[in-house]
């Protein structure tokens, strides 16, 4: 009995130790300020206690497939001029069904040679079909609009990451979210102010390139100046640095863009023929005849060479001389640096996103709210649990330390298992934690109880204490199976703060069933052990 | 010290009057849902804009409803907040209704209201608002999310109760839980209190300390059952309430206790959720020996008055 005592013992210590460990990690000092860094470490605070912004942004997967049919009816106008059938018109009819194209107006005699092109592998995303007036349709396939809408929300998603990367922010969540469909949530600790948030993300559709008339000047007034003060309609001033190194400039530019941000398909960094860091880029096909033009004309060798200025979020981030005549495939050159030409490619290949958005919830909470609520959770918690550790000392006697101890030790393995998860604590979390300290007596209480009654009924202090545990064992596991049960389905129909309350619930109640059943009796048959046989126990 | 050592009192016997003290409330509550505050849904359910703006010093909201005014902004409610112990501090709540956020501008109640207190209202500064913008297709879907929540718990707990005792231990526990959530959400609505997640999360808490409740007694009838074959239910479940009668009250008592403290210094972020939790443990330790105790002896007289078996065996116990 005394080594199962002593082995017990020992395990119930490792295990303290273990959950130590998971609340404070390996603390840097035994004092009071390094203990508390090194919980704030190791447990994760919700934005509620944190403080800072949760945005959840409604993609609108189909504008993705409304440019993909739009770029296939280009094509299809462009293959049958080639395939020499003409009188055609192609276009969407339905504004509410964007994944169909109706073709209208096929000459009886080239019926056959449409039907071939369009069945071809150009257009194999594609079923095609006859309507009932003759026209022909093409209908995306619908393994195809599945696979644009997957695309086009991880694009999104990746958009959005880079942009948020940008504010700075340690910790910020960007995911795909649960409650709707194609929702991303984003979560900023730290930063309260929405619009900031929301600037950052609306900002990356809002790039283009313009044609630079003149320029650089030093600044607004340099450049009104030199064009005597009238700034030609056409054109406009755009502030910007050229470089990143270099300061504030201004630039003439044309008021119409050359190539919309939208236009890339992709941008890659890579090196010239002299080995300095250069850039590649396609465009679409519409945007590469519009961009040919505009370089044939203004190429280095050309009477009226030019060079061309990417602008985003209104403001100037780099200048490049256009070398030849480019239609979809091109090279941007500058005297660029390998960082630079990165940063430029990243810009270019997310400048687009695919997808419009509108958030659809907005929570911010700010750094003065999140702290006032951890002060109250926390009194809320002491509060509760000393005036329970009274009680049970009052009532109990001696057995209400075994009580109080359990409670105790309930909380360190309760804040553990939250650290070892990497489980969020949120202000209803806390909350979770008070309910458990509740419930968690419950279980002593029972136990208790059904011992008095044993020791009433006669029997010895041995026999009473194994009665009242085996008794009891069967309810406490009844009564914590059936609310672990209402804090899993809340635990996954929830979020946010909701969850965090089910997982601290859930954590404290499988703290429970080990403190209040084991470590409990252990207590007891260690006091039972030192006592004689027909002594008395104090409870 | 000993609470109750040998309580014998015949709690069936008083159903009569359990039954009156639940119906009083129950109705109480249901009139209120229908016909005096309905239901007062937060801003998570509803669709809406809520603006917490921490002042410098103790906020005008006469000034400050003119302030929003003159900015065009007339449907606002504006509350101030209380903190802990009901002193009131220096934050005020400015909550717009749901055709403030909608889906094509989501900020503009938001908008409206920072710029409309920088530019009139002049008694003192501010920090920074705390916000909350719900748009009206999340607000539906956090709805329905919150009633398949409830369903599928009901349904879980009515599972396992079947699995470990028999049907009707179930249903009786079920039905003690469900005319728990309807009085505690009949509070809300006579104390006209919103009901927000964070409250739905609450009554899914009191659902399973109800059910944890009922269980106790149950499984102490289903322990006497099994021991004295001869006893009327009846009388054995009147013995089971007696004997479990120091548990239920110590247990209660402390869980409330510890909710109480969370009532009263947990903030007023959760004050909706320690509302509901307060109200809840105090129904639900009663619902188990007023509802669901006696649902179990009524519905042995009604088969014993359709001609069918005597007792109620129950499943003995296995663990």
């Amino acid at each position: 009995m005394s080594q199962n005592l002593k082995g017990k013992t020992a395990f119930i210590v490792a295990f303290l130790v273990v959950f130590c460990y998971g609340i404070v990690g390996i603390p840097h000092g035994l004092g009071p300020a390094a203990l508390k860094q090194a919980l704030a470490d190791r447990i994760k605070l919700g934005l509620d206690l944190k403080g800072g912004t949760h945005l959840v942004l409604q993609v609108h997967v189909q504008d993705a497939v409304v440019s993909a049919t739009d770029r296939d009816v280009e094509r299809l106008q462009d293959d049958l001029q080639k395939a020499a059938i003409t009188g055609v018109t192609v276009g969407k009819l339905d504004p509410a069904h964007p994944e169909t194209i109706t073709v209208k107006g096929v000459p009886a005699a080239k019926v056959s040679d449409a039907r071939t092109l369009m069945e071809g592998s150009d257009y194999v995303n594609y079923d095609l079909s006859s309507n009932p007036d003759g026209s022909m349709k093409l209908t995306m396939k619908p393994g195809v609009i599945r696979d644009i809408d997957t695309h086009t929300m991880t694009q999104t998603q990746e958009v959005i990451n880079d942009r948020i990367n940008t504010l700075g922010v340690a910790e910020t969540t960007v995911q795909q979210y649960g409650l709707g469909d194609n929702e991303i949530l984003v979560e900023l600790p730290g930063i309260s102010d929405p619009g900031q948030v929301e600037d950052a993300i609306e900002s990356t559709s809002k790039l283009a390139v313009y044609a630079v008339v003149s320029g650089p000047y030093d600044d607004d007034q340099a450049a009104q100046t030199a064009l005597n003060g009238v700034v030609p309609p056409d054109d406009m001033l755009v502030h910007g640095n050229a470089t990143p190194t270099s300061v504030d400039q201004v630039f003439l530019l044309k008021r119409a863009s050359e190539v919309e941000g939208t236009d890339f398909r992709d941008a890659q960094p890579s090196t010239d023929v002299n080995g300095r860091p250069n850039l590649t880029f396609t465009l679409t096909t519409a945007a590469g005849d519009r961009f040919f033009k505009y370089t044939s004309e203004h190429s280095k060798d050309s009477p009226d060479p030019g060079s061309m200025a990417i602008v985003l979020g209104g403001k100037v981030k780099e200048v490049a001389s256009i070398n030849s005549a480019i239609r979809d495939r091109g090279e941007i050159e500058g005297s660029f640096s390998k960082d630079e030409v990165d940063n430029l490619s990243l810009m270019l290949r997310t400048g687009a996103l695919p997808a419009s958005m509108d958030p659809v919830e907005t929570l911010t909470v700010g750094p003065s709210l999140g702290a006032a609520s951890i002060r109250q959770g926390v009194t809320a918690a002491i509060a509760g649990m000393l005036a329970v550790m009274a009680f049970m000392l009052f009532y109990y006697r001696a057995a209400g330390i075994n009580a109080d101890l359990a409670l105790v030790l309930n909380l360190v393995i309760l804040l553990g298992f939250m650290g070892f998860f990497g489980a969020t604590l949120t202000l209803p979390g806390i909350a979770g934690v008070i309910l458990t300290i509740g419930m968690g007596v419950d279980s002593n209480v029972l136990i208790f109880e059904r011992i008095r009654e044993e020791l009433r009924a006669g029997k010895t202090a041995a026999a009473a204490v194994q009665q009242g545990f085996g008794h009891a064992w069967i309810t406490i596991v009844d009564t914590h199976v059936t609310t672990i049960v209402a804090a899993l389905i809340l635990m996954f129909l929830g979020t946010g703060p909701v969850k965090g309350f089910a997982v601290t619930l859930t954590f404290g109640l499988l703290a429970n069933l080990f403190t209040a059943v084991f470590v409990s009796r252990t207590i007891f048959d260690a006091i039972l052990a030192r006592k004689d046989r027909g002594a008395a126990l104090s409870i | 010290m000993e609470l109750f050592r040998d309580a014998k009192v015949d709690w069936l016997g008083k159903k009569w009057y359990f039954l009156g003290f639940s119906l009083i409330f129950s109705v109480a509550g249901v009139l209120s849902m229908l016909f005096w505050h309905h239901l007062p849904l937060s801003v998570d359910f509803k669709g809406g804009t809520e603006v917490r703006v921490p002042f410098d010093a103790p906020p005008n909201e006469d000034h400050i409803r003119a302030a929003l005014a003159q900015a065009g902004i007339h449907d606002a409610q504006i509350q101030r907040i209380s903190t802990v112990m009901g002193q009131m501090g220096n934050d005020e709540m400015i909550s717009l209704p749901a055709s403030s956020a909608t889906d094509q501008n989501h900020d503009a109640g938001r908008l409206a209201v920072e710029n409309a207190l920088h530019e009139n209202y002049h008694d003192s500064s501010f920090g920074q608002p705390s916000v909350q913008i719900v748009g009206p297709t999340a607000g539906r879907q956090l709805q329905k999310q919150a009633a398949w929540a409830t369903f599928f718990s009901l349904m879980g707990m009515l599972a396992y109760l079947w699995f470990r005792f028999e049907l009707i231990y179930g249903v009786a526990a079920v039905v003690a839980v469900f005319h728990d959530t309807l009085i505690t959400v009949g509070a809300f609505s006579l104390t006209n209190q919103e009901i927000s997640l964070t409250v739905i999360a609450a009554i899914l808490t009191l659902i399973g300390y109800s059910m944890n409740d009922t269980i106790v007694v149950f499984d102490r009838i289903r322990e006497n059952l099994a021991l004295s074959r001869r006893e009327g239910l009846a009388d054995v479940v009147n013995r089971s309430i007696n004997q479990t009668l120091t548990r239920t009250v110590i247990s209660s008592g402390l869980t409330f206790l510890t909710v109480m403290s969370l009532f009263l210094f947990g903030g007023p972020v959760l004050r909706g959720f320690s509302f509901a939790l307060v109200v809840g443990i105090l129904i639900g330790t009663y619902s188990s020996i007023a509802v669901a105790a006696p649902m179990l002896v009524a519905y042995q007289d009604w088969r014993k008055s359709r001609g069918k078996v005597a007792t109620l065996p129950a499943k003995r116990a296995r663990v």
